[in-house]
């Protein structure tokens, strides 16, 4: 076999096989003629590499060696995202000028600070004592991720139920698209419409002291997680085997008792994976929260006051800060602290989608 | 998943009554959500939206005038990004799905890195960003080249441009391995039987079979890479520029990040609101269309496919 040549001549008008009938034009490139008079009996099982009297030519296979290299980027892009944020909050453990202003045990512990009556976790790295307490940071993240989740998750799920379980095709051919445009509105925009229209709004109705706050910021918030949850969900409930439904049908069951008793049960690796790849989202976005949210780093409970996260700490303020220097390194070591939960995060969800698939693929 | 066949003849149980309301509002609260997001922006934004504010410079300390250096600056951005990221995806996911072994190590690295890289947060691709592109690469450009003057080594076009490219990686790689996946294997046990080499068929007769697929996975990584902020805050973006960015190593205006100067740095926000609006208007038309010609070419390929494998 010759297949060697890359731009090979064109036989002109083979007489048409009627099993290539529906093949592409690309497939006559491959010089056939060889092939075809030696063709023997057990051709498919046999590579057809086995057949070839030559190597492939260099370009061929210096491509193949290029998409081999390329393959990795993903690896290479994960493993250089961890080294370079981590590389730039090193200082952090072995700095000592940078010891001097903060320490990773003053990060996380409670300090006395001159000035204050009793010990007190504070974030306020830019006064005349820098303070660095993590805390109304961390506090203030999963106050804003747990009023997403919140909002996001029934509504999600009871989406996903309406549309895989109840809603006829028409129904579909809408609510999906939607969800899908809902997952398409960039983050900014969300931030932007929290800003203007809802903080205004949440204001009017239940009248909170701060316009900005958890609450505002975590309904938004909800508007990014709901087409994450609702996308998973749904493809989980529909690969529930029909074996399944109809199986509980034939026991009797109503369509209510097979959802709720048959196929949630069975989809429950998935739905809890939905859950894991939302809680991901919520935790790492930026721009929602850092525009409604009111970036005041307080430690309190309180959904109507104003909160300061992890990501929008760093975003507001890695823009002022001195290159290396204390703030600069502390604003790495929150961004390593987002990296290693997200990834554990989107780590158990995805582990959770291949044993739900593994399972479907068995039980179908 | 037909339910006509399922259905009991009698009345509905009230409990399918309870479950199909509550499951039914929470489906029609979403779509409201989204209403209301959309007829908000349209309305307060369309008055606005002209002719000039697509083609004009800002001014007036950003309460008169347009948009212009932004779209284009966003329309670079995405440019220079798809560049960077289709070929390095279509790569992976042809690697992923027509070289590797499902089961082998490699393989399943590279899964968990495609995975992961898809939930990473922007902003720490924004550091990502500014600590590797910027400062490592382009400091170490500025020390080789340019005896340390600055000229790569601070936050310019080319540097967004490949941050966003690491980020809308893996939504290139999906798509592009779906599309593999849908092409039939008839068309392959052809390709080799005439002969072709693994590369050939490849070649020649899956990846033209996959260009809608691949086209898709291209357009949602450019709506992606035109909606995000995070990324480019400390990589490139600049409030105002006087004039277009003319060299990779400018910076640039981005649309996202101009609604957010705008919503949270203007010190008069009732003058820069109708301005605001248009602009939001600007980037939501241009992520919707994105995402609907994402929506058309898929579901065409869809029917092609359906239709030639009978």
């Amino acid at each position: 076999m010759n297949g060697n040549n890359l731009e090979p001549v064109r036989l002109p008008n083979r007489a048409p096989r009627p099993t290539l009938a529906s093949a592409p034009s690309g497939v006559d490139t491959a010089s056939t003629s060889s092939v075809s008079a030696e063709r023997p009996e057990t051709m498919p099982s046999q590579s057809p590499r086995r057949l070839a009297s030559r190597r492939p030519p260099l370009v061929e296979r210096t491509t193949e060696l290029a998409i081999r290299v390329l393959a990795y980027s993903a690896v290479a892009a994960m493993v250089l995202i961890l080294i370079f944020i981590a590389k730039e909050a090193w200082p952090l453990l072995t700095s000592a000028t940078i010891h001097r202003e903060v320490t990773l045990a003053k990060m996380w512990f409670i300090q006395q600070w001159p000035g204050y009556d009793a010990p007190e976790h504070i974030w306020q790295p830019v006064s005349e004592i820098p303070k660095y307490g993590v805390w109304p940071l961390i506090v203030g993240t999963t106050k804003v991720t747990l009023i997403a989740m919140l909002v996001a998750v029934p509504l999600a799920i009871s989406a996903a139920v309406f549309v895989s379980q109840y809603a006829g095709h028409r129904t579909r051919e809408i609510v999906k698209p939607a969800i899908e445009f809902l997952a398409g509105i960039p983050s900014v925009v969300l931030g932007f419409f929290a800003l203007m229209v809802m903080a205004s709004w949440f204001q009017d109705t239940f009248g909170f002291d701060s316009r900005l706050n958890a609450l505002v910021a975590g309904v938004a918030l909800s508007f990014a997680v709901i087409p994450v949850v609702f996308t998973v969900c749904e493809e989980a409930l529909g690969a529930v085997p029909r074996s399944y439904v109809e199986a509980s049908a034939a026991l009797g069951a109503a369509r209510w008792q097979t959802i709720t008793r048959v196929v949630l049960p069975a989809a429950a690796p998935g739905i809890a994976a939905s859950i894991a790849l939302g809680l991901g989202r919520a935790f790492g976005e930026t721009m929602i929260v850092l525009m409604a949210s009111g970036n005041a780093a307080l430690l309190s409970a309180n959904p109507a006051e104003s909160v300061r996260t992890l990501s929008a700490t760093i975003a507001a303020e890695l823009a002022e800060v001195v290159f290396g220097g204390p703030h600069y390194t502390v604003l790495f070591a929150l961004a390593v602290l987002l990296f290693v939960v997200t990834f554990g995060i989107n780590f158990i969800g995805d582990q959770a989608i291949a044993r739900m698939k593994r399972r479907m693929g068995v039980a179908s | 998943m037909s339910r006509s066949s399922l259905r009991p003849s009698r009345w509905p149980h009230v409990g399918d009554v309870v479950l199909w309301l509550a499951t039914g509002l929470a489906t029609l609260l979403v779509l409201v959500i989204l209403a209301v997001i959309l007829i908000d922006v349209i309305r307060n934004g369309v008055p606005r939206l002209t002719l000039g504010f697509l083609t004009k410079s800002p001014t007036d300390g950003m309460t008169a005038g347009g948009i212009f250096p932004a779209i284009f600056g966003t329309v670079a951005l995405v440019i220079l990004m798809t560049i960077a990221a289709l070929p390095a995806g279509v790569a992976t996911a042809i690697y992923l799905h027509e070289y590797a072994r499902p089961t082998a190590f490699a393989t399943r690295i590279v899964r968990i890195a495609v995975n992961n890289l898809a939930g990473v947060p922007s902003i720490v691709f924004g550091l990502f960003g500014l600590g590797f592109f910027v400062q490592f690469v382009g400091g170490g450009m500025d020390k080789l080249f340019y005896d340390g003057d600055k000229v790569f080594g601070q936050p310019a076009l080319i540097w967004a441009a490949l941050t966003m490219a690491v980020l809308t990686l893996p939504v290139v790689i999906v798509a592009t391995e779906e599309a593999l996946s849908n092409v039939s294997p008839d068309v392959r046990l052809a390709s080799a039987a005439l002969g072709a080499t693994k590369f050939q068929t490849i070649a020649r007769v899956v990846l033209p079979q996959a260009v809608p697929g691949i086209m898709t996975g291209a357009i949602l990584a450019i709506s992606r890479g035109a909606g995000e902020v995070a990324p480019i805050l400390f990589t490139g973006a600049a409030y105002f520029l006087p004039t277009l960015p003319h060299s990779l190593h400018d910076q640039f205006m981005q649309l996202g990040y101009h609604v957010y100067v705008l919503a949270t740095q203007s010190p008069d926000v009732d003058a820069t609101r109708p301005l605001l609006y248009a602009t939001v208007l600007v980037l939501l038309v241009l992520t919707f269309a994105l995402n609907a010609s994402a929506i058309v070419v898929r579901s065409r390929m869809r029917r092609h496919l359906s239709r030639s494998h009978g």
